[in-house]
């Protein structure tokens, strides 16, 4: 395993409006590593997740200070593009949104907006292995050209992990990613991210510590907006330091 | 008489209420009835009033009837229905007192005195029948008050079939609307063939006005009327399309909710705004800004009636039906799709214009085809700012009219019954409200069908 | 390979057609406003003349000829008038109201003397030229000729022509003579028909929304009524006229012209408007406390008049307001049933023949008379006027009701 820090989150400070969401809050997160959140509801842990994309600039009151650097550059500078941003880190929400169009048009929709593809072939290839990469290539290849939101719930995720993957993100952002979904389904996403860890680096927000314990090489704890303790996750699910964590990890709060 | 009869049986009525509730009271003290007092007199009321109420009502309607067709023998040598109308109004005018005009006529005073003579007799008659069922009901009425009758049920019973009634009141409109359209439009094809009204190319039915000019039956050829409607409503869709489009996209997904709170009811005003004040606008400022426009680019044959004034400030109040349609059917993208989009690295416009619009597709084309609609239904800024003179074109600085301006033409002013120009109006009519109905059918299915898809 | 900056002024692009959109949506309310407002603002002053009376106690006042007196006193201020034209172009300038404001004053003044200087209603087109609408050229402007701006300046060098607030414009009816035509008449038959179009279509509209939303069951014939509603409140306005006229003048042979019919009609155009909000209101309220009422006893009946229709109130009361609103400002359905008439008496029942204000503003729009333009305008500030106070009371009626709940 290399130890390359891939973002450093430091001294985050987050508003919603005259409410401060997150306080104070600095974390490593080290490439190709899966890194949890975790953590009672309201906590901060979507809003963190979301401030390394940039997803919150699009709440009018959100207001954030401190320092996000990925790769050693500060994502909420002026000259950093949002879009540019965002092409490097690729997000996956609570509940599956393929987009009311084809599979092949979901997954297609990075690339041709960012004008990846020079061929038709260059296109299917990238829609071909994003699918496989995801596990859907061979549940759906002979219906690529229907609607996307005609699958299970499951294959909808896979399908969103698909569309995020299409344009070669570094990082992969899963805000819940299981939250909707029924065991099974549950089970081949998890397979999946651990798969796709020899890639990318995820970080994923969950509300269970089973699935932190399963996926996750590193877990932070979080509670009322601090980060109260992070580490490696064997560490902190057999010997947290701190009392907090302790009583989440054993079932006394959250 | 009449009245004298009302406050009769209201009187009747009262006296019932109050009977039967403070019998329905002592009774409440001593048992726990089913219904509350005042439900037992509500009932007597009911029972007492209604039925007498709407006996009177069926009586007047009949006698009425039988009066008319008795009065119409005595002018039985008259063949025009219009004059016998005229000399029947004429009698019961003057047998009521109401003039004192005497019709130079034989039957004239015969049939002033038939008259009296009926209304007398039927007035008594009326008195004493409905009087006599009123106390009969009255009575009747009076012995239901007991701990188990159900009076709260029943009046329960009536309430709904009132409110079914009210509800079913639509339909009769509807049906109303259909049928008295229906039934002059028949009468018009009686003279003038179909084919020719909905095919033919030339439409002037002023040539109709008298009856002794040659080739009086006029030419009712509706293509250029609807050609001149389409032009119209084209225009106006051309101005209103993409301001309200833009706004609306504008305001759902860049505006901040501070702008979008002022600027969205500030572009529903313009849809408050009576017509009839776009039509005046139409006439005093923007016909002369074309015309000064025409003048400076030294383009003169502008009709001072153009198409392009009365599409262009139509369009103008359409904007608000178009954006605050389009606003609905983009907010009802959920938020997801939106966020997805942008993850992906998306900008606004390019998620708004890959993702947003395709989504919410079926609500824009369902808002566009009830603007359209709105366009073709629209009369008042049509009727001032646009031409009677029907020309087929599609060359918008020429006037051109519309199914709407030519109605109002042949309705207002000197009108003769049952011409075929009056007539006309009604087959415009006709057409008018089939296609704007089958436009709102088509776009209430899309919309409902699209937000089913989001529920 | 990213072509961000090309991506980034596209967006811009996109926000400014969004921006641009928007401010020229507004842009055509404030011309529209502006219009109005510049247009109409003058014909709430009027021109009058002062004329100099000299009529003492003792004369016979009974038995004068108001025109002929007047006249007379006033050639009697310009005995430079000395033909027949000069004294009519003179005369010209006193408007026809004059006279009848006359012999106002004269009974008035029965028993006393009448001296000095009394103020005197002028005529159109010297209200025009002195409110600036018509410009001078030389010595005419519009229909004034030289002889008539003689006397003009004249009377202007006195100081005898003043503006003074216009009395006729919202206290009478319609006249042929621009200076005396009001819009009293157009008003009352506005009130009347709005009247008696909410008494009929609001009861049904409220029973029809609660049978809808609380007594059918989902069945056909309720989607059927449904669906006739809602494409019912898309009928263009003037289809409502055609029916009225079918309707209620040939088969009812209700009176033409008469603010009855015209409120009938307008009913029925309002009425799916109000179902539509109504249905609203009633659905917004939650069922918990329907339930609960349902769960002490009361009955389906005794629930919706008790607890639904009372919360469901403001709503119901705001679009019964807008769908009024709607309605007091249509005119298509209003022409069609004859109530376009030139009606010089205000309306002193809802069976007279009368006009209702927008149609008394489609009349004076039509008139090729420039004094009626500005009185268009004026007519529409009151018609936009009363639209803000019925709009007001909806925002006022909302936010009382809902305190209280």
């Amino acid at each position: 395993m290399t130890e390359n820090l891939k973002v450093s989150i430091r001294n985050l400070n987050v508003f919603y409006g005259k409410k401060q969401a997150l306080f104070d809050v600095s974390l490593n997160i080290m490439e190709k590593e899966v890194t949890s959140l975790i953590g009672p509801s309201g906590c901060g842990k979507s809003t963190l997740l979301k401030c390394i994309n940039r997803m919150n600039d699009l709440v009018e009151i959100c207001n954030i200070n401190g320092q996000i650097l990925l790769d050693s550059v500060d994502i909420n500078e002026v000259s950093q593009d949002p879009v540019l941003l965002r092409m490097k880190v690729g997000m996956v929400f609570q509940k599956p949104n393929p987009f009311p169009k084809s599979i092949y048009d979901n997954v297609a929709f990075g690339p041709r907006l960012h004008g990846m593809t020079k061929s038709k072939e260059d296109l299917d290839n990238i829609v071909i292995q994003s699918l496989s990469k995801s596990g859907l290539y061979e549940e759906v290849k002979d219906r690529l050209y229907e609607p996307g939101t005609g699958l299970s719930g499951g294959q909808q995720q896979r399908l969103c992990i698909a569309r995020a993957l299409a344009v070669n993100p570094q990082i992969l952002l899963m805000d819940e990613p299981c939250s909707a979904l029924d065991p099974i389904a549950t089970a081949k996403i998890e397979d999946l991210i651990a798969e796709l860890k020899q890639q990318y680096t995820i970080v994923i927000v969950t509300h269970s510590m089973q699935q932190a314990a399963r996926v996750s090489d590193r877990t932070a704890y979080m509670h009322m907006g601090e980060l109260i303790e992070t580490g490696m996750t064997k560490t902190i699910f057999s010997n947290p330091q701190h009392e907090k964590t302790q009583d989440y990890i054993t079932g006394r709060i959250g | 008489m009449t009245v004298f009869l009302l406050i009769l049986i209201s009187s009747l009525a009262v006296y019932g209420f109050i009977l039967n509730k403070s019998k329905a009271s002592v009774m409440s003290d001593t048992n726990i009835m089913h219904s509350q007092p005042h439900y037992h007199g509500l009932y007597s009321a009911f029972i007492t009033l209604v039925p007498a109420i709407l006996l009177l009502f069926f009586w007047s309607f009949i006698v009425n009837m039988i009066t008319n067709i008795t009065l119409k023998d005595f002018f039985s040598d008259i063949t025009d229905t219009g004059l016998i109308k005229f000399y029947t109004d004429g009698v019961i005018g003057y047998a009521e007192g109401a003039t004192d005009k005497i019709i130079n006529h034989a039957g004239f005073m015969p049939a002033v005195e038939h008259y009296q003579a009926l209304q007398h007799n039927n007035k008594i008659l009326q008195f004493i029948v409905i009087s006599t069922l009123s106390l009969m009901l009255f009575r009747y009425s009076l012995k239901f008050v007991e701990v188990e009758f159900k009076a709260r049920d029943y009046i329960e019973r009536v309430i709904v079939i009132v409110m079914r009634a009210s509800a079913v009141f639509a339909i009769f409109v509807t049906i109303g609307i259909v049928l008295s359209l229906l039934f002059e439009t028949l009468r018009f094809f009686d003279s003038v063939n179909v084919f020719d009204f909905l095919f033919g190319l030339h439409w002037s039915p002023q040539m109709a006005i008298r009856a002794d000019q040659v080739g009086s039956s006029g030419s009712f050829g509706a293509v250029p009327v609807f050609t001149g409607t389409l032009l119209i409503a084209f225009i106006a869709m051309t101005v209103a399309t993409p301001i309200g489009m833009f706004s609306a996209i504008y305001l759902s997904q860049y505006a901040s909710e501070n702008i979008r709170s002022y600027a969205k009811p500030i572009i529903e005003i313009l849809a408050g705004i009576p017509t009839v004040v776009y039509g005046f606008f139409a006439v005093i400022t923007v016909a002369p800004f074309f015309r000064d426009m025409g003048a400076f680019f030294s383009f003169t044959n502008m009709s001072s009636e153009s198409a392009l004034i009365a599409g262009s400030v139509l369009g103008i109040m359409i904007i608000p039906f178009v954006a605050s349609l389009t606003d609905d059917a983009l907010t009802a993208v959920p938020r997801s799709l939106k966020e997805g989009s942008l993850a992906m690295g998306a900008t606004l416009s390019e998620t708004t214009k890959k993702v947003i619009i395709p989504a919410s597709f079926h609500g824009i084309v369902g808002s566009f085809l009830l603007a359209v609609s709105r366009a073709i239904g629209e009369t008042m800024i049509v009727v001032m700012a646009a031409g009677f003179a029907a020309n087929l074109t599609f060359n918008p600085f020429d006037s051109v009219s519309t199914v709407t301006v030519q109605i109002v033409g042949l309705l207002t002013g000197d009108q003769e019954f049952d011409s075929p120009k009056t007539l006309s109006a009604f087959a415009l009519a006709f057409v008018l409200f089939f296609i704007t109905l089958v436009l709102n059918v088509i776009s209430l299915t899309i919309v409902k069908k699209y937000r089913e898809e989001y529920e | 390979m990213n072509n961000i900056s090309a991506r980034n002024k596209s967006e811009k692009r996109f926000q400014m057609y969004g921006k641009t959109a928007v401010l020229i949506a507004i842009g055509f309310l404030v011309i529209l406003l502006f219009n109005i407002f510049s247009t109409g603002i003058s014909a709430f002053k009027q021109t009058y003349i002062a004329v100099n009376l000299e009529i003492p106690a003792d004369f016979d006042k009974k038995n004068i000829n108001p025109r002929t007196e007047l006249n007379k006193h006033f050639l009697k201020m310009f005995p430079e008038a000395t033909t027949r034209t000069e004294r009519r172009a003179l005369l010209s300038l006193l408007s026809k109201g004059a006279r009848y404001e006359f012999s106002e004053l004269i009974n008035q003044n029965k028993e006393r003397s009448i001296q000095g200087y009394h103020w005197f209603l002028a005529s159109a087109d010297l209200d025009m030229y002195i409110k600036g609408t018509v410009k001078r050229q030389g010595d005419t402007a519009g229909r004034i000729d030289e002889n008539q701006m003689f006397f003009i300046d004249k009377l202007l060098s006195k100081n005898l022509i003043e503006l003074q607030a216009n009395k006729y414009l919202l206290s009478s009816a319609d006249s042929r003579e621009p200076e005396m035509a009001g819009i009293r008449g157009a008003i009352i038959g506005s009130l009347y028909s709005i009247l008696i179009a909410f008494l009929v279509s609001f009861p049904i509209a409220v029973m029809a929304a609660v049978y809808l939303e609380k007594i059918a069951s989902k069945n056909k014939f309720s989607d059927l009524i449904e669906t006739n509603i809602n494409n019912l409140a898309a009928v263009p306005s003037i289809v409502f006229g055609l029916l009225g006229l079918a309707i209620f003048l040939n088969f009812f042979e209700l009176p033409r012209s008469a603010p009855l019919v015209g409120g009938l009609t307008l009913a029925l155009m309002t009425l799916p408007t109000i179902v539509i909000a109504s249905r609203a209101a009633i659905k917004s309220v939650p069922p918990s406390i329907e339930e609960a009422a349902i769960g002490l006893g009361a009955s389906k009946v005794q629930t919706i008049f008790g607890f639904t229709l009372p919360l469901a109130m403001p709503g119901i009361l705001t679009g019964t307001i807008i769908g009024i609103a709607q309605a007091i400002g249509e005119t298509a359905p209003l022409l069609m049933i004859g109530m376009v008439a030139f009606v010089v008496d205000v309306p002193g029942s809802p069976l007279d023949a009368s006009t209702a204000l927008p149609v008394q503003i489609y009349l004076w729009a039509d008139s090729p008379e420039r004094a009626f333009t500005e009185r268009t305008s004026a007519a529409i500030m009151v018609l936009l006027g009363f639209l803000i106070l019925l709009n007001l009371t909806a925002i006022y009626l909302r936010k009382k009701l809902e305190k209280k709940w």
